[in-house]
């Protein structure tokens, strides 16, 4: 149901937040070339070329650490300022946990968690042969704890997955984000392609007016950023604790004033898969800070 | 008790006798400040840390008495002098009487 | 000129700075101050306060603060229901007379830390913080 004075009025306030940015001095210019170094020695790549395929939308990424606060950005630089990792520490506890009817731990099979999951995550999600379908980290977690432990799977968006998936990600902290685009997974990458790029909701809004059009302008008194996932999972200030993809698409979607989609559907997948590529280039960075 | 409260602190592991070090404090905890409504509309009754200490050698080095005010998974940074070898014994008391403890022993460099 | 919600901040800024002198402080913040100090005078620095001009999050606004010499820091939150947020006491293997930690701010608001110095006397400081409701940040 179109609304226009909403839309008229939303496309003003746009307009005005945009023209707006020139003149006040009260919000610093974004410092696009600062550098991410994380307890003084790691450097991460927080700018990057974009992808081939983002040719003609997008010539450079950005992580989202660029347009945070100073503040903000300092809570990420050191492994004891940076309060995801207390989460981190909780899922290394859970990593060697004996847990389910086979009587094993993430360990038993794994060994330990450096020596396994590096470079895991770099390339989530992606295409599962002996399953046949394409898989985020979180779904290959609970196909773990369900078929090799026979425990309880894990609820996506809650503290033991996203503290599971902090811990894995962190084996891959500085690489590059590398996720496939084509063969097998090629046809949800498509239509999480098009998902990016289709307005929904009563705001009449895409992924894209915000996250491609507007990056780096302030909508209200939020700083957009590009909206990259290689940061996830992510410590949010606003709700202090780790947050998950999904959780965070279901919040945006939402924001349109859309029916929004469940964490864990395919649809939800099907964009992980497009926007995680999308930020290819960028270091994967989780557990990353941000507002 | 409060479930799933873990702290994590940052010491060096060696310092010169008589030098000052930084120490980074953080433990998880909600810090239910008492001011929050669930979705029936009824307070949610505070419970937070309220104290925190740092020791070393049985010596203090930093007391903090926290009031609601204070972020969830609270955060201390404060630099303490290390006169000898010893340890750093951190504790955290919690308003519903639990108690959490972690140490870090120091060598002299 | 529209009042846009940036002029408006821009705007507010230079009366929230006016309105920082004379000093004034909440009555709950006024009480935390009074037991604290027991009625004695309190005079301007010798405590620095660090801490965000705006705070990209309420809920998490990491601060310091930092008075050589000093016995023990009261630390208030001048906009809050409960303005009082933490009290520090040093011990004498505290190097220095600092502490840094992470408050909540309800609202834009000073916060004024006030240190107990070693002779008994006091002194104190106070930051504005503006805090800003976000946009979409879901």
């Amino acid at each position: 149901m179109k609304n226009k004075s909403l839309k008229a009025t939303f496309g003003a306030a746009a307009a005005m937040a945009v023209l707006a940015l020139g003149s006040s001095a009260a919000f610093a210019e974004t410092d696009l070339d600062k550098e991410l170094i994380v307890n003084g020695e790691e450097k991460l790549v927080t700018r990057a070329p974009a992808a081939d395929h983002l040719k003609g939308h997008l010539k450079e990424v950005f992580s989202g650490w660029v347009f945070r606060a100073d503040e903000t950005q300092a809570l990420q630089m050191d492994d004891f300022d940076n309060p995801g990792m207390i989460f981190v520490d909780q899922a290394r506890d859970a990593w060697d946990t004996v847990e389910g009817t086979e009587g094993k731990s993430c360990a038993s099979c794994h060994g330990t968690v450096e020596e396994s999951m590096a470079g895991v995550k770099a390339v989530y999600p992606k295409w599962n042969e002996a399953a046949g379908e394409v898989r985020s980290l979180d779904m290959q977690i609970n196909d773990c704890r369900t078929t090799r432990m026979g425990a309880e799977p894990w609820k996506l968006t809650k503290g033991k997955m996203t503290a599971m998936n902090a811990l894995i990600t962190l084996q891959s902290r500085g690489m590059p984000v590398n996720v496939a685009i084509d063969g097998p997974v090629q046809s949800m990458w498509e239509r999480g392609k098009e998902m990016y790029y289709t307005k929904t909701g009563q705001l009449e809004m895409s992924c894209a007016n915000c996250h491609e059009d507007h990056y780096d302008n302030y909508i209200r008194a939020d700083h957009l950023s590009q909206g990259q996932i290689n940061g996830f999972p992510v410590y949010r200030l606003k709700n202090a604790k780790l947050n998950a993809v999904h959780a965070r698409f279901k919040g945006c979607v939402r924001d349109t004033r859309a029916e929004t989609y469940k964490p864990g559907s395919e649809d939800f997948l099907a964009l992980e898969l497009y926007v995680a590529s999308r930020g290819n280039g960028l270091s994967v960075e989780g557990p990353s800070v941000r507002n | 008790m409060a479930s799933g409260v873990k702290p994590r602190v940052k010491v060096p592991k060696s310092a010169a006798a008589g030098s000052s070090i930084t120490i980074k404090t953080l433990i998880s905890h909600k810090m239910e400040s008492g001011r929050r409504k669930n979705k029936a509309g009824e307070l949610i009754p505070r419970s937070i840390i309220n104290r925190f200490t740092c020791e070393f050698n049985g010596q203090p080095v930093i007391e903090v008495l926290m009031e609601p005010s204070i972020s969830t998974n609270p955060f201390f940074e404060f630099d303490a002098t290390v006169p000898e070898a010893g340890e750093f014994k951190f504790t955290w008391y919690d308003d519903d009487g639990d108690v959490y403890e972690t140490s870090k022993p120091v060598a002299i460099a | 000129m529209e009042l846009t919600r940036r002029n408006a901040l821009a705007i507010g800024a230079g009366a929230f700075a006016a309105t920082i002198l004379p000093f004034k402080v909440s009555a709950a913040a006024d009480e935390a101050m009074m037991a604290f100090t027991g009625g004695a005078d309190v005079a301007d620095g010798g405590i620095t306060i660090t801490s965000p001009e705006i705070a990209e999050n309420g809920n998490t606004v990491p601060v310091s603060v930092d008075a050589p010499g000093a016995v023990s820091i009261l630390l208030l939150a001048d906009g809050n229901p409960d303005p009082k947020t933490a009290v520090a006491n040093f011990g004498p293997l505290a190097a220095a007379q600092k502490v840094s930690m992470r408050i909540r701010l309800a609202g834009s608001q000073n916060i004024v830390a006030i240190a107990k110095m070693a002779d008994g006397s006091f002194v104190k400081a106070s930051n504005p913080i503006k805090v800003t409701i976000g946009g979409c940040g879901g």
